[in-house]
């Protein structure tokens, strides 16, 4: 069984090819280079790299986000037309657990953190090696999430290239309960997305059509629209 | 001869610069074997105009099912294509990225060529789509981002010898609507308002300096608008039709003046119109009126081809992919991409 993983939902890329379970070529990288530009050449770059040609893939995994809507909607684009070209599936796994995955050595709580700007994160907790759901991935800002982890009561290890960002604040909530992952931890790794991915059942090619992007989040235009709307029904 | 050597050519072309999610395939050039569009207008008709990020949403939720609607109206697989051809730009960034790396993917997959087409070329080659292009030629581009005077020497040479200064022909008509209250978008409408008028207020031409081919349509709009503000403080109602009537003739008389003495001046063989402002009845009748008079063939795409599709895109994609040119993998969006000669 081969695997193609893709993840660009935020600024780290990562593609991987993964066959019988072994990781055969991986890039990680978190270069200023849009994934617009890069993703496809990399892809190519890794399959080549692992003798690999389109054809001979089994299935695709692809980390749907959330994350940048752009840089989500450039994995995605991609995985979904390589998946239906080929005639393949695709599972989409979320970019915080595919995230949370690399301290899934950890056996305690695990907060996987995007900077979406403004103090605003995308965020989920999840626990131990089966990354078990504790807060369902979402959209918040800094403060709203601190006061949830708070009340958690425990050790949580945080993980990502954007915890940087909050790190300070994060101490200064948590205190002593905060924790961060060695820096090689990090970036997020394809691998790890079709690792997650090998254990959810296959979809059916058909369903590939329908796939679509985890935002987590409305479009801005939209809910300005509906914070009108509710006004007007105000007045 | 300026015509290109081909035989059975088959191009997959794909477009998302702005708010359609199209794809089609098209031979040699000139046959539309397939053309679909997925058409978003309906989502954005609420915001007033379109909204970069619900348009990219709705590009990744389509483009895999456009493309294969137009494979299976072709009846046709990937193995019976020559190339992938998709707009480069220029367009909403979000959105032009979408079709590019789905047809970045899918040519890879397929092993095939990929062309970059740039969205104007396009317009201007829907006219290749319903009789051949004759060089000398002159095109008035008329769409919703551009207006511009465009001379082609041949095949793939383009020079913009004038283009408007401020707003666009559509942007002109589609602020024009709003400000007579009409829904979004507004051209089709003021179109069918003017031609309900009997009577037409009179409103400015702007023709800038007299060997000038620039236009310039903000004043024109700020008339319209100032008109409305006097009438609204007077306590009189404008009559929609009237205004609708005098602000077309203005657009009308403009574009088509400055269209007839370029084709003179520059001695053009033809003359197209092309752009989504090229689907209007007035500009239309005016343009074939005028060139049937002076004699030179005039001819403008059918309503469907003027408005964004891929169906153009891949027409004019095929004379690019038969001068051998390539994109690769790592091309991207270009928002403000140049329309360039590619001969
Ligand atoms: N019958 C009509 N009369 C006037 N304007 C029209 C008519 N039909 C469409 N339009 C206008 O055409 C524009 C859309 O054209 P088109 O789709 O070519 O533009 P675009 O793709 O948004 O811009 P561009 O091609 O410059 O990037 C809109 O401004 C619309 O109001
Ligand atoms: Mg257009």
């Amino acid at each position: 069984m081969i695997w193609l993983g893709i993840e660009t939902a935020n600024a780290p890329l990562s593609i991987a090819v993964i066959r019988d379970g072994k990781v055969i070529a991986e890039i990680v990288q978190n270069i200023k280079l849009t994934h617009s530009a890069g993703a496809m050449p990399a892809i190519e770059e890794v399959l080549a790299k692992a003798g690999i040609k389109p054809g001979e893939l089994d299935a695709i995994a692809v980390s749907e986000g959330p994350g940048s809507y752009t840089g989500v909607r450039i994995g995605v684009t991609l995985a979904k037309t390589l998946a239906w070209t080929l005639k393949k599936p695709l599972v989409g796994i979320s970019s915080l657990k595919a995230l949370a995955a690399n301290a899934a050595l950890y056996d305690g709580f695990i907060c996987p953190v995007f900077d979406a700007r403004r103090g605003n994160v995308y965020t989920a907790v999840y626990k131990g090696c089966e990354l078990e759901t504790i807060i369902e991935d979402y959209h918040d800002h800094i403060d709203g999430l601190l006061v949830r982890l708070q009340a958690l009561e425990a050790p949580i290890l945080f993980v990502g290239a954007d915890v940087d960002v909050f790190w300070h604040k994060i101490v200064e909530v948590l205190g002593d309960y905060a924790q961060r992952t060695p820096f090689s931890n990090d970036l997020p790794r394809a691998s790890e997305t079709v690792r997650l991915a090998t254990k959810v059942e296959l979809p059916s090619v058909d369903a590939v059509h329908h796939f679509v992007p985890q935002y987590k989040r409305i479009a801005e235009a939209e809910a300005n629209w509906l914070k009108e709307q509710k006004e007007k029904a105000h007045e | 001869m300026g015509e290109f050597m081909m035989e059975n050519r088959i191009i997959l072309a794909i477009e998302s610069s702005c708010d359609e999610t199209a794809a089609a395939i098209i031979r040699n050039g000139s046959e539309i074997v397939s053309n679909v569009v997925a058409s978003q207008i309906e989502s954005h008709k609420r915001f007033g105009g379109v909204v970069p990020e619900i348009a990219s949403r709705h590009h990744v939720e389509q483009i895999t099912v456009v493309i294969e609607e137009a494979l299976a109206q072709a009846n046709m697989k990937p193995d019976d294509l020559d190339a992938v051809a998709v707009t480069e730009g220029p367009g909403l960034v979000g959105a032009l990225l979408i079709g590019i790396n789905a047809a970045k993917a899918f040519a890879f997959a397929n092993n095939l060529p990929i062309v970059g087409v740039h969205h104007i070329a396009g317009h201007i080659y829907a006219n290749a789509l319903v009789q051949p292009m004759e060089f000398p030629l002159l095109a008035l581009v008329v769409s919703g981002g551009h207006t511009e005077l465009v001379y082609m020497k041949e095949h793939g040479s383009f020079e913009v010898i004038g283009e408007t200064r401020d707003d666009a022909a559509g942007e002109a008509y589609d602020k024009v609507a709003r400000v007579l209250g009409l829904p979004y978008p507004g051209g089709p409408r003021i179109d069918k308002l003017a031609h309900e008028g009997e009577e037409a207020v009179s409103f400015p031409r702007v023709w800038l300096e007299e060997d000038s081919y620039d236009f310039s349509f903000s004043g024109l709009k700020s008339a319209v608008i100032n008109y409305k503000h006097n009438m609204d403080q007077r306590g009189e109602e404008i009559c929609p039709t009237a205004v609708a009537k005098g602000f077309q003739e203005s657009v009308v008389e403009v574009l088509t003046a400055k269209t007839l003495r370029a084709a003179r001046e520059y001695k053009v063989k033809q003359v197209i119109a092309a752009g989504g402002v090229a689907a209007n009845k007035g500009l239309r009748t005016s343009l074939d009126t005028v060139f049937a008079e002076e004699n030179i063939p005039f001819f403008v795409p059918p309503l469907k081809m003027c408005t964004d599709n891929a169906a153009m895109i891949g027409a004019a994609a095929t004379p690019m992919f038969e001068a051998g040119i390539r994109g690769n993998l790592s091309m991207n969006g270009r928002p403000g991409m140049e329309l360039k000669s590619w001969v």
